[in-house]
């Protein structure tokens, strides 16, 4: 079956109903072995046992991050090539990118006060990453305050791809500029400057949450997919009864 | 097509410019925001000079966005919109002309009272100088970035506060360099700062118009 087959939403429903399952047992596993591999790895030289929050804090960025790529390449699918399922995804993924933005930001406070000495500081990557949480956050009011799916669908459409100037300065700026989060450590050209004892345990976990989002965002697809059906059902009966 | 431009930027200014308008409301607001600054921050001259080109860009900066709504949503209204989504003239120079009509009959006046306003705060002569020629240059980055949020507000019915939280992450970079810029004694030298709101200014000019024809066409639909 080709791949474009699944803009078909009978299709895609077809296969996200046993590929969700798939992907919630694969995240329960990793995530569990990436916990249990983060508690049992040595504790930092510098930030003893605090340097745990890590695993969960480091994976939320990323995530977010790549959740808002994602949402702004389903942008270029409603806008240029009129993907059928191209705004659903965007719809469904904008909460999820929304609450690991928020995850990271906390995590982040959370191992600020002990480490830094406060929970916030306006420094380049914080501040970015604070933008990235608002233009999330607009992108779902956006969503909420128009009634047609397809509109909406279109308008966010645009307001994400005009936010997505916002990623490569999150991700570039503890490069340009003087910050206090600490510099790429392993998305770099000279790959990762993280021990392998520190490095596995965060990829575990980074792939479990992977799965996570993967599960999440399909079940949430098939939740939007239904919902339009009833909408669109429930007009037809309003037009009928009249 | 210049002319049908012209005849677009003088009926967008005296549109703005009769009642109803909402012209001369931004240049209120901004005195209103100026007025109640002090009140919360104590009548503490020293420090109200200090944060004084901030809270002069700030009060620029949301007397704009809040008046973004109205450049699209009345063509809709009555009707215009469609016409001039049907013309022969492009969708983006049409964008261009409103913005240029809509940052002179509120990034204009809030420049030009800027100054003035500037002495309540009692901001030193040379920095109200400085605030209003950065404010001058900064401005039209803000009216130009918001025509993407008034695009948008042309699918939301009660848009106004919505379109201005929407931009307001956008414009973020103009209010850093446009205050980096009026303080003038920070690390970054000021004409770097100023070069830097003016090169943000002529993105905008070019983005702005752009997003916002491509925002009309696809929600208008």
């Amino acid at each position: 079956m080709p791949l474009i087959d699944l803009a078909n939403p009978h299709r895609f429903l077809a296969l996200a109903r046993w590929l969700v399952p798939v992907f919630a047992l694969l995240a329960a596993v990793l995530l569990v072995a990436g916990f249990a591999l983060g508690f049992r790895a040595p504790p930092d030289y510098q930030q003893g046992d605090t340097v745990r929050i890590m695993y969960v804090h480091v994976p939320a960025a990323w995530l977010a991050l790549g959740i808002y790529v994602m949402l702004a390449v389903a942008a270029l699918g409603t806008l240029v090539w009129r993907h059928p399922l191209a705004d659903v995804a965007a719809k469904a993924a904008a909460p999820i990118g929304a609450v690991f933005c928020l995850i990271c930001l906390v995590t982040g406070a959370l191992w600020g006060r002990p480490m830094w000495g406060a929970y916030w500081v306006w420094d380049a990557r914080l501040t970015s990453m604070l933008v990235l949480f608002l233009l999330y956050l607009g992108i779902l009011a956006l969503w909420r305050a128009i009634e047609d799916p397809g509109t909406a669908g279109r308008a966010a459409a645009v307001l994400a791809l005009v936010g997505v100037v916002n990623v490569p300065i999150v991700k570039f700026s503890v490069d340009w500029w003087n910050t206090l989060h600490q510099p790429a450590a392993v998305f770099r050209l000279d790959g990762p400057a993280i021990h392998p004892s520190l490095l596995w345990p965060l990829l575990t976990c980074a792939l479990g949450f992977l799965a996570l989002v993967l599960a999440l965002h399909l079940a949430a697809m098939r939740n939007e997919i239904l919902r339009r059906r009833v909408r669109t059902l429930r007009l037809l009966a309003t037009a009928e009864a009249r | 097509m210049s002319e049908a431009l012209r005849a677009i930027f003088v009926r967008d200014l005296k549109i703005a410019f009769r009642a109803g308008g909402g012209a001369g409301v931004g240049v209120v607001f901004f005195l209103a925001l100026v007025t109640v600054v002090p009140f919360a921050v104590g009548p503490d001259m020293p420090l109200l000079s200090r944060i004084g080109p901030a809270i002069l860009w700030i009060g620029a900066l949301l007397a704009t966005l809040l008046g973004l709504d109205r450049i699209f949503s009345a063509d809709r209204e009555d009707g215009s919109l469609d016409v001039m989504m049907l013309s022969t003239t492009p969708l983006e120079l049409i964008a261009v002309a409103k913005g240029l009509a809509h940052w002179v009959a509120t990034g204009l006046p809030l420049t030009i009272a800027a100054p003035l306003f500037g002495l309540l705060l009692g901001i030193e002569p040379a920095a109200l100088g400085t605030v209003t020629l950065t404010l001058l240059i900064g401005t039209p980055a803000i009216t130009f970035l918001g025509l993407v949020g008034a695009a948008l507000a042309v699918a939301l019915p009660r848009g106004g506060l919505l379109v201005a939280v929407l931009i307001l992450p956008l414009t973020i970079p103009v209010l850093i360099f446009g205050v980096a810029a009026s303080a003038g004694t920070g690390p970054v030298p000021f004409d770097t700062s100023l070069k830097f709101v003016a090169a943000l200014s002529l993105f905008a000019l070019v983005l702005g118009p752009v997003a916002s024809a491509a925002a009309l066409r696809h929600i208008r639909e």
